[in-house]
């Protein structure tokens, strides 16, 4: 793998990474402060992204990416106000129970909504192509703002890679939310009663504030940031029913990873979840490889051999997994977790 | 005999007639297809319900163990069918059972360190794991395709070759009886018991002296034993096993249909299994959207009758038993015919959104429980919009005003 490949590579692994944060982070805002785990979290992030790409068919993207997140918020919030809260008396895994439905329902009514076929969700000119594109020539790298210079097409001496401009926006996007929301945490007097709320939530509402409404203001934003990762999710990859499916359960391995309840602990493992993905996906390499390197070849048994030559870029899909059953044998409290489970 | 005795006799009694009988009952091959199926759900949703009922321990990617056990036994069917393996048919399912407690003994070993929420999340990621390995080795597998294999083997014994599907039936009632009697008999041993305080209490339970870790990965294994039966008795029935066997989505149905069924009472995942198959064949040929019918039931029960539909029977047999029936029985009927009319009108509108937007090429007409709609009529829209409306608030009245006596009448 050349310089600008690499570089590319691991632009595209943190673009990826900070979009699973934006999931990841309401996520973990809903779990740590209200102690339940949102089942259809990864629901609201494919509603977020159909939302969004019906918005942008009448209004145009940018509106969409603030509408969807609202119009999805609204309806967590609502969902906290009229289903959750209800069954919050019988305890978390009633209330895991009813998120778990609410899956099954929102998969299903999208498809009842918009179809069962992928949807066409492009992003807006402006952040259309690529941002920029690196230039390896036998002389060293340089660096082409836009789209790939005139050289690229004739020399073949030229490396040229392409780093696409919505990935940008994602990772600026991702980062600008982390700062709000970190701010709006530890600076603001609603950070400060819902930080109260979380670990003396009686003593809380005794000192007059709505906990409930708390409660349900979380989850709402929760929500939001879900949907907001699912605009933009939408446009970078595709819009289809399946799609929650897809990342639901990277996003839960993500979390016990990086330590239920830490927000630091889920950046961390969401930028290292997004690098290694991008850089396996891209690597033809197998264990046979490891072993020849190593000078030393594996005795030629059938079974043996297919788990020899399976390639890096098959195992992609469960690096995760992998990840998550090391850091399980390693350190059950996840990466920056503080308690044991 | 002790009265308590003699009516356990006749549960259990009444429980096995029921399996014996079923078959003269409904005679189809249809019926018996489904019968064996529901048999072989009744294992597994028992065996699920040893973690979840009796553990407190939510699991995601159960499935797993009964998709391994599956596997073992369509290789020792295989292996027998080639000839390097001599076993009787009837004890597959049992090779069945240690697959999933290889599995169980594994991976258990892995989730059992965690408990509540962060057990769910694991063993979700452990199930997509296993789901997603074995796609990458469809050698041992068989891929999207699956493994087949023939149950017929070698010289009937007795006359019993495993062909005829009524022999597949009785193998797997006879399973079916002993299992949900093994696993009667596990919730009353020593570690069912601690297994319970595990749940209530596992401060406590560890002050006395047990290991929480340990008793759980005991109710694993045990669990992981008889998922794995279910497994066998499945890959015996159906003679082809594919990697979809141990995916989410079984993992999921399992879940969903024992909480629907009761997880709190011994009998609910029975009642779960019994619907899981009914729904899977039925309802799911009556109506497109019937996933999402049941996710909207799931939110309902879990919601209004936390107790499942077993928490419901027994709070209507005691109130029978009380003699409170005579007085419940007009507000009951009221709350029933609401929710059906209310449930018409959403199933109405759910069946012409359907209609128009995954069928739009037939027309928009469409056959509803009789009627026949027009998905493009306002009329008809507003017709099931209003008949939804009324019900859905008459019922929310009516409801306000029975649940207080429904809570006396069990208070008595």
């Amino acid at each position: 793998m050349d310089a600008s490949h690499f570089l590319v590579s691991l632009l595209n692994g943190l673009s990826v990474g900070l979009l699973l944060f934006l999931l990841a982070s309401g996520l973990t805002l809903i779990f740590s402060l209200m102690g339940v785990l949102n089942f259809a979290h990864a629901s609201f992030y494919m509603l977020g992204a159909y939302v969004g790409a019906t918005v942008a068919a009448g209004a145009g993207f940018w509106v969409a990416l603030v509408v969807a997140p609202l119009v999805v918020g609204l309806a967590g919030a609502a969902f906290e106000r009229w289903v959750l809260r209800r069954v919050h008396a019988q305890g978390h895994v009633a209330e895991l129970l009813v998120t778990f439905g609410l899956a099954y329902v929102v998969v299903e009514a999208v498809q009842l909504v918009w179809g069962r076929q992928p949807l066409a969700f492009e992003p807006p000119p402006a952040v259309a192509g690529p941002l920029f594109t690196l230039v390896q020539a036998p002389a060293g790298l340089t660096l082409a703002w836009g789209a790939a210079p005139e050289a690229c097409r004739g020399e073949a001496a030229l490396v040229c890679t392409q780093f696409p401009a919505l990935r940008a926006f994602a990772m600026v996007l991702a980062l600008v939310l982390l700062a709000v929301l970190a701010l709006a945490l530890r600076a603001t007097r609603l950070g400060l009663v819902i930080r109260a709320a979380l670990t003396h939530p009686q003593m809380a509402q005794a000192l007059g504030h709505d906990v409930p409404r708390v409660f349900m203001l979380v989850f709402g934003a929760g929500t939001a940031l879900a949907a907001l990762a699912g605009v933009v999710g939408g446009a970078m990859r595709v819009t289809e029913p399946s799609m929650a499916q897809a990342v639901g359960p990277v996003v839960f391995a993500l979390i016990v990873i990086g330590g239920l309840g830490s927000l630091a602990g889920a950046f961390v493992a969401s930028l290292l979840l997004g690098v290694l993905d991008s850089f396996a996906v891209a690597s033809d390499r197998s264990l046979a490889d490891l072993a020849a390197a190593l000078h030393w070849t594996p005795a030629p048994e059938t079974a043996a051999l297919a788990l020899w030559s399976v390639k890096l870029s098959q195992v992609a899909a469960i690096l995760p997994y992998l990840l998550l059953v090391l850091v399980l044998v390693l350190r059950p409290r996840g990466l920056f977790g503080t308690r044991e489970g | 005999m002790t009265g308590h005795r003699i009516r356990a006799a006749l549960v259990w009694g009444a429980y096995a007639l029921a399996l014996a009988g079923a078959p003269w009952l409904f005679d189809s091959s249809l019926a018996l297809t489904l019968l064996s199926q529901i048999g072989i759900a009744i294992v597994a949703c028992l065996a699920f319900n040893l973690l979840l009922g009796q553990g407190g321990m939510l699991s995601f990617g159960h499935a797993v163990y009964s998709g391994l056990g599956a596997y073992a036994a369509i290789h020792t069917l295989r292996w027998m069918a080639a000839g390097t393996l001599a076993l009787p048919v009837s004890l597959v399912p049992l090779v069945g059972g240690l697959g999933g407690l290889a599995g169980a003994a594994t991976l258990g070993w892995l989730t059992t360190r965690t408990a509540g929420t962060p057990f769910a999340m694991i063993t979700l990621g452990l199930g997509e794991l296993v789901a997603a390995l074995a796609l990458m080795f469809p050698t041992v597998f068989g891929g999207e395709g699956g493994l087949s294999a023939d149950r017929v083997i070698g010289e009937p014994v007795w006359g019993i070759s495993f062909g005829p599907a009524w022999q597949v039936y009785a193998l797997i009632a006879v399973y079916c009886f002993v299992c949900t009697a093994a696993m009667y008999g596990f919730t009353r041993t020593p570690l069912g018991r601690m297994l319970n305080a595990v749940r209530d209490n596992p401060l406590r339970a560890e002050f006395v002296g047990y290991s929480a870790r340990r008793v759980r990965y005991r109710a694993f294994l045990v669990s992981g034993f008889f998922m794995g039966v279910a497994g066998g008795l499945a890959a015996l029935h159906f003679e082809i096993v594919s990697a979809e066997v141990l995916g989410s989505l079984r993992s999921g149905a399992y879940l969903l249909f024992t909480v629907l069924g009761g997880s709190g009472y011994f009998a609910g995942p029975m009642i779960g299994a019994v619907l899981m198959v009914l729904s899977g064949v039925l309802l799911s040929a009556l109506t497109r959207a019937w996933l999402l019918y049941l996710g909207l039931a799931f939110i309902a029960v879990v919601m209004i009758a936390p107790g499942g539909l077993a928490g419901a029977l027994a709070g209507l047999m005691r109130a029978a038993a009380a003699g409170g029936l005579r007085r419940l029985w007009a507000g009951l009927a009221t709350l029933v015919l609401l929710a059906v009319a209310a449930l018409a009108g959403l199933a109405a509108m759910v069946e012409m959104l359907y209609q128009r937007q995954l069928d739009a090429a037939s027309g928009p007409a469409l056959n509803f429980a009789g009627l026949s709609l027009n998905a493009e009529s306002a009329d008809a829209w507003v017709g099931a919009a209003l008949l939804l409306a009324t019900a859905a608030a008459l019922f929310a009245l009516a409801r306000r005003r029975f649940a207080p006596q429904w809570a006396q009448e069990l208070a008595r």
